[in-house]
């Protein structure tokens, strides 16, 4: 019974809440959602989890808190006991990231979602990032709109609380633990060579030791295909 | 004793040329959809839109009526992106001021509290400092020294908003599990005005819903409109829910600059009365 790529992306993101403890989850989308379930029901078993909407439920949906969007940038994301996992269109090296626009800002060839909650989430709190498909288009040189604060731009800021932890995706795992918070690999997932992050990667990553990220055990495979994704929408999203 | 009901018309008639409205809500939630019907319907220009963005701003943007629009994201939440708001962006047809989300609520809450700012983090060694070269940072008086963002204070002229119930004094309830930040954008305003699933008797309010859930008191709403299905085609839970059915119509002709005028002539040209039966009418081929 060996796992699938999603399965390997959805223990990774798991992964990214060791150590947590007793503070909110906020997973944005599919496979980050499955990895904080997951950390919950397993060795983060403390994590709040945030439905999405105004609530804090527990592993089997019950409500436990009252977290509505005004508490949530009031209160839950300056005091810093958060960590969430968001979304990158692009992504840089020093973990610069962008969810607003392509282009220039002042007049973008494509309109996204707008920053967010990306600057305040930087400024303050862990911030984590899943990218489903790690691509050139992703992964680029310099991003074209600063909406999640990079390891460059939080030093210029002095931000104090800057956290940004990880980055998921279908490839590997990634951190900016080098001398100059570039980023790195921590590990690529089974499968994967250093040559095909090099060509999906719009700059160099030192791949340089990493190993091999580890599989889920039985009792993970168990949680993410009887409890958590018994539809297997996860494969869908990350095909193996 | 004020009986502040009114009209939908009679709340756009109030709106002027170059006014700053907020619109409260959230994304694809709760927006005063009538009360942004009934501007569609008047000849008003140049407005800046202060808005949790949802179909709301795609819909004034559709109709030319904005000329900036203040926000931090503009999204129908079940579809990502609203295609009216990313044309007026991508074809240079309005100016934005671009916040972090909890700036944006600093901003009103500096206008609630009429302080000139607010100090906070968010924003800083992002876009939101380089694309609004008006932000001014501000460094704490105290040891720490810290250089903050001074969040400058979002008056607004008017505040549009929807809530479950009201009574006609204007005292006004959420009975959903999110407040959003409607308050807040009344207290920022000048003119408050409030539409309803149903304006009942001030006692049915504590009878619907625990005391906290009234989330507006009189002192801060000038008219309450009557307006069932109000904020149709967004969420007003429990009353309803989102209407995704629709809410892709709505995205598919906008997407279609040959589709558009069709949408417009069917839901749009006509009053409240109209749009919800033809609402209804679509539903029904639809099903």
């Amino acid at each position: 019974m060996s796992a699938t790529r999603a399965e390997i992306a959805v223990v990774a993101v798991a992964e990214l809440f060791r150590g947590d403890g007793e503070i909110v989850a906020s997973p944005m989308g599919l496979i980050p959602s499955l990895g904080a379930k997951l950390a919950r029901l397993t060795f983060e078993p403390d994590l709040l989890l945030s439905d999405g909407e105004a609530y804090l439920v527990d592993e089997n949906g019950v409500v436990e808190g009252w977290q509505p969007f005004r508490k949530m940038l009031d209160t839950i994301v300056p005091h810093g006991r958060r960590h969430v996992v968001m979304g990158a269109n692009q992504i840089d090296r020093y973990g610069n990231q962008n969810i607003s626009a392509i282009g220039d800002h002042a007049r973008p060839k494509k309109q996204l979602l707008g920053v967010r909650g990306a600057p305040g989430n930087t400024a303050n709190h862990r911030t984590s990032y899943w990218v489903p498909r790690h691509s050139k288009r992703v992964f680029v040189d310099a991003v074209d709109v600063v909406s999640g604060v990079g390891y460059d731009n939080a030093a210029k800021a002095g931000l104090k609380f800057h956290d940004v932890h990880r980055v998921v995706t279908n490839l590997g795992v990634f951190d900016f633990a080098t001398p100059d918070h570039t980023m790195r690999a921590v590990s690529l997932h089974p499968g994967v060579t250093a040559a095909e992050v090099a060509q999906a990667s719009g700059f160099e990553i030192d791949c340089g030791g990493a190993p091999v990220s580890r599989e889920p055990t039985a009792e993970e495979l168990r949680l993410i295909r009887e409890v958590l994704d018994p539809k297997g929408l996860g494969d869908k999203e990350v095909p193996s | 004793m004020a009986d502040k009901r009114m009209t939908a018309d009679e709340v756009a008639a109030e709106i002027r040329d170059g006014m700053t409205i907020g619109i409260g809500g959230w994304g694809s939630r709760r927006k005063p959809m009538a009360l942004v019907r009934a501007l569609l319907r008047t000849p008003v220009r140049d407005l800046t839109v202060v808005s949790y963005g949802g179909p709301d701003v795609g819909l004034l943007c559709a109709a030319g009526k904005v000329r900036r629009v203040v926000f931090g994201f503009v999204t129908l939440d079940s579809i990502p992106f609203d295609p009216w708001f990313g044309r007026a962006r991508e074809t240079g047809a309005i100016e934005v001021t671009e916040y972090d989300e909890g700036m944006f609520g600093a901003a009103l809450s500096a206008a609630a509290q009429r302080l000139p700012f607010l100090p906070m983090r968010a924003g800083l060694g992002s876009e939101v400092m380089r694309a609004n070269p008006g932000l001014r940072t501000v460094r704490s008086p105290y040891a720490d020294g810290e250089e903050l963002v001074a969040v400058p204070a979002q008056e607004l002229d008017v505040a549009l908003v929807h809530l479950n119930r009201a009574d006609a004094r204007g005292n006004a309830q959420y009975l959903g599990p999110d407040p959003y930040f409607d308050d807040l954008f009344c207290l920022a305003a000048k003119k408050r005005f409030v539409s309803v699933e149903k304006v009942v008797g001030t006692a049915e309010l504590t009878a619907g819903g625990p005391v906290q859930s009234l989330l507006l008191n009189r002192s801060a709403v000038d008219g309450v409109v009557a307006a069932p299905r109000g904020a149709h085609f967004t969420t007003a839970v429990p009353d309803y829910g989102r209407d995704e059915r629709f809410q892709k119509h709505y995205v598919d002709s906008a997407k279609d600059l040959d589709a558009w005028p069709g949408f417009v002539d069917r839901f749009l040209s006509g009053d409240e009365r109209t749009y919800l039966s033809e609402v209804d009418k679509f539903e029904a081929e639809a099903a």
